[in-house]
């Protein structure tokens, strides 16, 4: 009984110090590089976890500079952003139908698309088939493969969701006069809101991750995203750590802030289906 | 209400771009493993099996990448599935901060796999790694390592830098699962007399196995598709160690000799696709009871 009680007043305290210590290992080699990129050189050459003897934010600056980093946050931005805004407006349309008229051909169509959630890219015939479409090498065919690619998480996600939306609007809506056009947009897609926005954030941060797709369909540097540019930085500035680890910081910095905002829309997303069972 | 108030044509943008881009390559994957397509002749022949010979004779490296792949999978939904498991109970009860905790722990999941591959280089230097040297520091410096050029450690070294990422998402999923376990049960067996170790192991782990069967299903198909980590770790090395399958897939890109590399992913392709038929089937015999 003793043993129980002290077990119980002490257990909290050392799971803290336990949760602190696992949350420090975490998040210890994020700060590394936060701090390195702040250091002279010299300095980060060694790459440890001293201070900065002083702050040297004119790494930004140079890492903008040499490793053209604008143009690569903007094709990131450009990618990322025009893919997940077609995927989830493709993906919505077709979640909608799917859970609304379960026919035997959009049942078909909705299970033959969750395959999609197993399937490996074929990166082979893939080159092939984006040649034939004349979509290899070009900003477009790399926003178009983002978004297919995206696409099952995405359909399966809002599927799950469109079920809860009460059937009775669609029919209003029909009563009012509203075509099936109207009635999705105005009525429909503004209630799919908060799955509309866990899509959206999911395929972001993926495309925006997303490294081996541009590594095989993008050979001009000048196309190139933030991922692969900070590789390619990587290559040419090895000794120079304070530089690449200001080169990532930038990179990183987008998807960390997106995730501490949608934090939430994340979590739900990642958590779907996994606890309906 | 039906055809007109639900049109058929709603879903073909996303059935377009799946079926173009996803479905026929894969399934035209098949067709092309049997043949010498390569970037030196623009003529295709078929030459039957000879590149699933080459594949799996064991004469080349490829069953060694085939195995690693497997390992790699095995080991993260192993350590993942544990560590996360464990984190979630830590982090579920009696904890102060725990959207802190949470938030921090799940950080590495979204930060890009490339990104963390650059940041572990630096950390397991054999120099001026911080791994290195917090060993030394704190005494136990006859454990530090050449992590990523040693043989016997850079495919452990792959596998730990991959669980340190992605724990915290499996993580956040079973505290989800955890969540949604009524307490009462918990309780009921307490006020039985059952310890906490025998509480979990009869009543939470059960109660938890939709969440750990999708945490199953999500490592597996992530462990067989990896890429980036072992690409920018170790690309590979030293000789064919780390090499997995779809970084054996991107040298044989490089070096254009694409019949046999269609064949590596053909082999992916048909294992992953019979995994996702019968993850589909699950799903579906779900929503139906529903």
């Amino acid at each position: 009984m003793s043993t129980n009680r002290r077990l119980r007043t002490y257990m909290p305290w050392g799971k803290n110090v336990l949760v602190w210590i696992i949350s420090l290992i975490t998040i210890a080699p994020l700060i590394l590089i936060v701090i390195n990129s702040l250091k002279d050189s010299a300095q980060a050459s060694s790459m440890g976890m001293d201070l900065p003897t002083s702050l040297h934010f004119s790494n930004f600056k140079t890492v903008f500079e040499q490793g053209k980093l604008a143009g690569s946050l903007w094709n990131s931005v450009l990618y990322a952003g025009v893919s997940t805004i077609l995927c989830v407006l493709l993906a919505s349309m077709a979640a909608y139908v799917y859970a609304r008229r379960k026919s035997r051909l959009n049942r078909f169509s909705y299970l033959f698309m969750l395959l999609g959630l197993a399937m490996p890219l074929n990166y082979f015939t893939l080159m092939k088939m984006m040649q034939l479409l004349h979509l290899v090498n070009s900003q477009l065919g790399i926003i178009i493969l983002y978004a297919a690619v995206q696409i099952p998480l995405s359909v399966f996600i809002l599927y799950g969701f469109v079920g809860g939306v009460p059937k009775e609007l669609d029919e209003a809506g029909i009563i009012d006069g509203c075509g099936p056009i109207r009635l999705f947009f105005d009525i429909i897609f503004p209630l799919l809101k908060p799955a509309a926005v866990t899509v959206f954030i999911l395929a972001f941060l993926n495309s925006w991750n997303e490294f081996l797709l541009p590594l095989y369909f993008l050979n001009s540097a000048s196309q190139w995203p933030m991922t692969l540019s900070v590789y390619n930085f990587f290559g040419q500035f090895q000794m120079q750590w304070n530089l690449v680890s200001a080169d990532i910081v930038l990179t990183s910095l987008p998807v960390v802030i997106v995730y501490l905002l949608g934090q939430r829309f994340i979590i739900a997303g990642m958590t779907a289906g996994s606890v309906k069972g | 209400m039906n055809n007109k108030t639900y049109p058929y044509y709603f879903s073909l943008g996303a059935m377009l771009l799946y079926v173009l881009l996803l479905v026929i390559p894969g399934v035209a994957g098949i067709a092309y493993a049997f043949t010498d397509w390569n970037s030196y002749d623009s003529a295709v022949h078929f030459i039957g099996l000879d590149n699933f010979r080459k594949v799996f004779s064991g004469e080349n490296m490829y069953v060694s990448f085939i195995k690693n792949t497997l390992i790699f999978t095995i080991a993260t939904i192993v350590l993942k599935t544990v560590i996360g498991f464990f984190l979630a109970l830590l982090v579920n009860k009696g904890v102060r901060f725990r959207n802190f905790h949470r938030a921090v722990m799940f950080m590495p999941a979204v930060v890009p796999m490339l990104i963390v591959g650059l940041i572990f280089k630096s950390v397991l230097h054999p120099d001026t790694g911080l791994l290195n040297e917090f060993l030394l520091t704190i005494g136990l410096g006859f454990l530090a390592q050449h992590w990523l050029t040693d043989l016997n450690f850079a495919f452990k070294s792959i596998i730990g830098v991959d669980v340190w990422k992605g724990a915290g998402y499996i993580m956040v999923i079973l505290l989800a699962g955890l969540q949604s376990i009524p307490k009462d049960y918990d309780e009921a067996a307490e006020i039985d007399g059952a310890g906490y170790w025998r509480r979990i192991w009869n009543i939470t782990i059960p109660l938890l196995m939709p969440a750990l069967t999708v945490t199953l299903v999500l490592n597996m198909l992530y462990g067989l598709k990896v890429f980036d980590t072992v690409y920018v770790l170790t690309n590979g090395g030293p000789g064919y160690a780390t090499e997995v399958l779809f970084t054996g897939v991107f040298k044989e890109f490089s070096m254009g000799r694409y019949g046999l590399g269609t064949a590596l992913s053909t082999v992916l392709f048909v294992f992953m696709t019979i995994i996702g038929y019968f993850v589909v089937k699950v799903m579906s015999r779900e929503e139906d009871s529903h």
